[in-house]
């Protein structure tokens, strides 16, 4: 039996003093153990509050660096930990909230090949990730390992929340069997978020953790929470395992872990290693443009225009591209352009689609430009 | 009239509408309607193959509507449709 020490009656002392947690709570909870998948806008609340709580032994899974457009919402890092290692930067702040608990950090991505590894002996897994394929992954790893999985999900001013438990409720893909295909889901880095967002979230995962060790309570199983910032509503549906189920049905077809590939886009990540016959870069293209007169489209958002524009360019915002393509000419040659490259490729699918040719992506879009070309616009 | 309501990521495709007033007596007929009027969110809510996509959720008040008739599932004058949709945010 795990026991507290002196000071560690003190530091919990909140939690002693509830009946539903009290001294036999606090010891379950510095006797449990919790991965966290990712240290960014859901993962820093989650790992403050279970560091915090005293959560015995927390996992953290990320590969990436603190950077300046991170600090808006993830507020485990620092200023004095830009460029640092993420899964570091946080592993310090929650030794320096709690040195009372062990943070072990994977500094690497969480993928078919090390998911199970990593995750063996965790109680329970923190889904905190931003892109489909982690997710899947998060999710069937629970499952084939028999433990919850506290999911989260952000997307400008929305959020979700639930608990996915296959040995008592549904899965997350019972809800979503499937991810989508690329062009029908924005990637959060391209569709901004409110940065207090996944704060609001991501302690609605770290209660559902705390409540999910302890046993106490009503837990989000078998319900999706709902929630609007900006309507500040919080609703609630009621989630049943799907008969159908691919992972955790009685005749599952998932059986091994999936890699599903990186199609919906996060942008540093897989997509910008991954160079494309449409890339054309920034330098490039200034160089081709003293010849030619390319037509450069621009899919970004109006909104965006007012932070960095390029004077020339046709403005089609990515979500009318499919209705307003009479205004677009086939013979013509295209350069599409976003913020970084990213929404652009996909605007190349549907011209492509379409049945447009003569087509060129802006690698690292209007950011790439006006740090080698035009430095006089802003980077955002 | 029913109203379905649609989700930030499919606004897109209804000029920013939220919630919009549709005929119809069943989800099915609900959803013709929908369309009829923005038919650029065909392609998010059906397949290649007319089918509902995987990854879109349709809810009568709390319950999923595979866990009533699907889309056969009648509706009322009154009824919200939910449409759901996955959203990976988060880390990022
Ligand atoms: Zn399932």
């Amino acid at each position: 039996m795990t026991t507290l020490t002196d000071q560690e009656f003190l530091r919990y002392s909140r939690h002693l003093l509830i009946p539903e947690v009290g001294l036999a709570g606090q010891e379950k909870l510095k006797a449990s153990s919790a991965l966290i998948i990712g240290t960014g806008g859901l993962g820093s609340p989650i790992a403050l509050y279970l560091a915090a709580a005293g959560i015995g032994r927390i996992g953290l899974v990320d590969y990436d660096m603190v950077e300046d457009s991170n600090l808006q919402r993830q507020i485990i890092h620092d200023t004095n930990t830009l460029d640092k290692l993420k899964v570091e930067s946080a592993r310090a702040r929650m030794l320096g909230l709690n040195p009372y608990i062990q943070v072990d950090s994977y500094n690497e991505p969480f993928t078919a090949e090390n998911a199970m590894r990593i995750a063996t002996g965790y109680d329970i897994i923190i889904d905190g990730s931003d892109n489909f394929p982690t997710r899947y992954l998060s999710n069937d790893v629970a499952v084939f390992l028999g433990i919850p999985n506290i999911y989260g999900s952000i997307y400008q001013f929305d959020g979700q929340a639930s608990v996915f438990y296959a040995k008592e409720g549904p899965c997350y893909r019972c809800l979503f069997p499937t991810p989508p295909p690329p062009h029908l889901v924005p990637s959060c880095a391209d569709g901004g978020v409110l940065g207090v967002l996944p704060g609001t979230i991501g302690s609605i995962q770290a209660t559902e953790a705390i409540k999910v060790l302890l046993g106490i309570g009503s837990s989000l199983v078998g319900r999706l929470m709902l929630y609007n910032a900006l309507e500040m509503s919080f609703d609630y549906v009621k989630l049943k395992k799907n008969p159908k189920c691919p992972v955790c049905s009685e005749n599952p077809t998932i059986t091994e872990l999936i890699d599903y590939e990186e199609f919906c886009g996060v942008p540093g990540h897989h997509i910008d290693e991954m160079p494309n016959e449409w890339d054309i870069s920034a330098l490039d293209l200034a160089t081709e443009m003293k010849s030619s007169s390319p037509l450069l489209l621009d899919v970004r958002e109006p909104h965006e225009q007012k932070i960095s524009n390029l004077p020339e360019a046709k403005n089609i915002p990515f979500g009318e591209l499919a209705s307003r393509l009479s205004e677009l000419n086939t013979a013509q040659e295209i350069v599409v352009f976003c913020r970084t490259g990213n929404r652009s490729l996909y605007a190349i699918e549907i011209l492509l689609g379409a049945g447009f040719r003569k087509l060129k992506n802006l690698e690292g879009g209007i950011n790439e430009w006006a740090e080698d070309v035009d430095t006089s616009l802003s980077i955002y | 009239m029913p109203i379905i309501k649609i989700p930030t990521p499919l606004r897109a495709y209804t000029e920013g509408e939220k919630d919009i007033s549709v005929e119809g007596k069943t989800v099915n007929a609900a959803l013709d309607s929908l369309l009829s009027i923005y038919p650029d969110l065909k392609k998010s809510i059906y397949n290649e193959y007319g089918q509902l996509r995987a990854f879109v959720n349709l809810f009568l008040g709390e319950e999923h509507i595979r866990d009533l008739e699907g889309l056969d599932t009648p509706l009322t004058e009154k009824d919200l449709l939910l449409i759901i949709p996955s959203i990976a945010g988060g880390r990022g």
